[in-house]
């Protein structure tokens, strides 16, 4: 190994690819003006989706109504509800959702509710979709104030006191800190989208560095200088190790500043999505999530021997291929196997254990996710960082000893 | 000085087996000398001088460069070689001067020695117009210069040239030819390939015949004229590589 020639290369393979527009495009300008467009993007659509959702009255079909015209009324006298007359079959509309929801009132149902007979009523939605969802909870909240209300009216009817069918509250609070709280929302996403951007950051310039080079002609002419194959393949792993960081830095930060930059746009979108499943109606405040700093210290950390291990992996792969092209077909498959364990990371239930600890990616997804709740682990972290760099120093290896073989770099 | 003995290379391909691209070659060429070698495609040219340069390992059998073993010490042996071949191409995104510079630093020489080294070979090659232009939108001259330049940075010993007048208009082949003989006046082992025989005839001072891997005849003009009785240089090839049928089936593998 001689510094002076890794650095003599890896400086010109800077220049070169600063030089060329794909890396600039790939290193540079997605990360900075594409991804965090894409996300405000995404965000702002949601954010109005969401928004119309709220606002629009809940569309509905009164089923039966006719021997309860107190709730019928009472329904129709909500302005959050907007009552629709049946013209066809009200599964049909569901379905179509030209209504978010049915509502059946059995028969006789006012007379029963006077007999203190129980009876049901059934709100016919469509599963999973958002808008239906949202009018359930609006009809079903309607319809629980409406039961209390009838059972208060009896209780004072009868002289008992309220607090008779309602003996004790129960109330939500949360004492977890708020960084723990982000740590707990973002810590799955931010690790998958370290590694996504790592490698993506890493492959356009190990394929031009190598099946790039041999397609132009110029890899015969630097082995023609009397550097030793281990100190050239050094300096280009240099330069991909940069490309890659930088893409995932660039990312980062530009999407860093502009979560806090419009972090009430996108916070109004995140509050609604969770006020249809539980009633956080202070989300939005704790949308923006204090990242515990030294949690993301160390997720930079430990993705350093994850991005060496990209980027030799890359560069032996892509030097096999005798063009551009053929580099892509090579590489393009790979994206699958890692985005894989990463996703895998990022599902409830998986843990960190001395087995899942070993399978490079899936730990790091683990670890961050953890260490981003301010959870540390140490013999996990640790297991992880020495694997992790037994599987970079490997194939990086592996990427000298295939730029010694005559037979993938002369490939007839 | 180049001495090569016995020099083998023999490639495994899926489709043809076993090639012996080059079969025991030995010769030798001394400083002051420009070596021919005359082959028709695919006798082993490119190979043998991939040989000498170190781009590839020979089978069996060794060469000395500029005083260096290609096999026990090759990083020596490339640091006081120039190699030039169709297949060593310029950097596009770079200009001819950052390219000259880039390989007079990976050869381990200052940026003063660089720039009066280069200051020189411009001269001498007519480069200064098109210095700091991109290589990549050069025309196929100019790039050649700039590859020459790139080889003589360091002042190489040992200049392997492998058919540096391919794809050339004749003014720019012309001046090429001149440079290659000055190299040799200067006292510079020259090696140089091509299957074009009047420049074997014009430049060489010792001519190898290359064939099926083999070096079948080898001497100077006069020597080999006076072998087969002939004057002809392409005659002299024929005759040499065992008459038209052997060429043709040559080719055909
Ligand atoms: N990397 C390789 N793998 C397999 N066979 C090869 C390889 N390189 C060259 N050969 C074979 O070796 C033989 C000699 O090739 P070489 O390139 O040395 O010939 P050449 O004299 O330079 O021909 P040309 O005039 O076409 O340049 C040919 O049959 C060629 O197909
Ligand atoms: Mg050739």
């Amino acid at each position: 190994m001689n510094w002076n020639h890794i650095l003599t290369v890896y400086l010109k393979e800077l220049k070169d690819s600063l030089r060329d527009r794909r890396t600039l495009i790939s290193m540079i300008v997605i990360p900075t003006l594409v991804m965090p467009g894409l996300m405000f993007g995404v965000g702002y659509i949601m954010t109005k989706v969401m928004k119309k959702a709220r606002e629009e009255p809940t569309s509905l079909v009164i089923l039966g109504g006719a021997e309860a015209p107190g709730v019928v009324a009472a329904l129709r006298a909500e302005p959050k509800f907007r009552i629709v007359e049946a013209k066809a079959d009200y599964r049909q509309l569901v379905s179509d959702k030209k209504i978010r929801l049915a509502v059946e009132i059995p028969a006789g149902f006012e007379a029963a509710l006077q007999a203190g007979e129980p009876k049901t009523v059934t709100l016919y939605h469509y599963e999973g979709e958002l808008k239906s969802g949202m009018g359930v909870a609006a009809v079903e909240r309607f319809l629980r104030d409406f039961r209390e209300r009838t059972v208060t009216e009896r209780l004072t009817h009868r002289g008992l006191p309220v607090s008779l069918v309602k003996p004790f509250e129960v109330k939500r609070q949360n004492v977890a800190p708020p960084e723990k709280v982000g740590g707990n929302i973002i810590g799955g996403i931010i690790p998958y989208m370290i590694i996504i951007l790592c490698f993506t950051g890493a492959m356009y310039p190990a394929i031009d560095l190598t099946a790039g080079e041999k397609e132009r002609g110029t890899m015969e002419t630097l082995l023609c200088s009397p550097l030793r194959r281990v100190n050239i393949v050094l300096g280009k792993f240099l330069m991909v190790m940069t490309a890659s960081v930088a893409t995932m830095a660039l990312s980062l930060v530009s999407m860093g500043l502009s979560v806090v930059a419009g972090g009430s746009l996108l916070g109004g979108g995140r509050a609604a999505a969770a006020a249809s499943s539980a009633g956080a109606k202070d989300a939005a405040a704790g949308f923006i999530p204090l990242l515990d700093p030294l949690g993301v210290l160390g997720v930079f950390a430990m993705i350093l021997p994850v991005a060496i291990l990209f980027a030799a992996v890359l560069l032996a792969v892509a030097l096999f291929a005798k063009s551009y092209k053929e580099a892509q077909s090579y590489v393009s498959p790979l994206i699958i196997v890692i985005i894989m364990p990463a996703v895998l990371g990022m599902l409830p239930g998986i843990e960190l254990t001395a087995k899942t600890a070993l399978v490079p990616i899936l730990n790091l997804s683990l670890v961050c996710k953890e260490m981003l709740s301010g959870v540390w682990h140490w013999p996990y972290i640790a297991l992880i960082f020495g694997s992790t760099t037994v599987y970079a120093g490997v194939a990086l290896a592996a990427c000298v000893w295939m730029f010694n073989r005559e037979d993938v770099i002369f490939r007839a | 000085m180049i001495a090569a003995l016995n020099l083998t290379k023999i490639f495994k391909d899926r489709k043809r087996g076993m090639i012996a691209a080059v079969d025991q070659v030995s010769f030798t060429c001394r400083p002051g000398q420009i070596y021919g070698l005359l082959g028709a495609n695919g006798a082993g040219k490119t190979t043998t001088l991939r040989l000498l340069a170190t781009l590839l390992q020979p089978t069996r059998g060794t060469a000395t460069v500029a005083g260096h073993d290609v096999v026990a010490d090759p990083v020596q042996v490339r640091a006081h070689v120039g190699f030039l071949a169709a297949s060593t191409a310029l950097y596009g995104r770079l200009t001819a001067r950052e390219m000259i510079t880039y390989f007079g630093r990976l050869n381990g020489m200052t940026d003063a020695a660089i720039r009066a080294r280069l200051q020189v070979l411009a001269g001498e090659l007519d480069m200064d117009e098109f210095l700091d232009r991109r290589c990549d939108k050069f025309s196929t001259g100019m790039k050649q210069k700039t590859s020459i330049a790139r080889t003589l940075i360091h002042d190489p010993a040992v200049m392997i040239f492998d058919e540096p007048t391919l794809g050339l208009d004749v003014m720019t082949a012309r001046a090429i030819v001149r440079f290659v003989r000055q190299c040799r006046d200067r006292g510079k082992t020259v090696i140089y390939s091509t299957h074009v025989m009047s420049e074997v005839e014009k430049l060489c001072d010792v001519i190898g015949i290359i064939h099926a891997g083999r070096l079948v005849a080898e001497g100077t003009l006069a020597e080999l004229q006076a072998r087969y009785g002939e004057r002809d240089m392409e005659e002299i090839f024929v005759k040499a590589v065992g008459g038209e049928a052997a060429l043709a089936a040559a080719l055909n593998t």
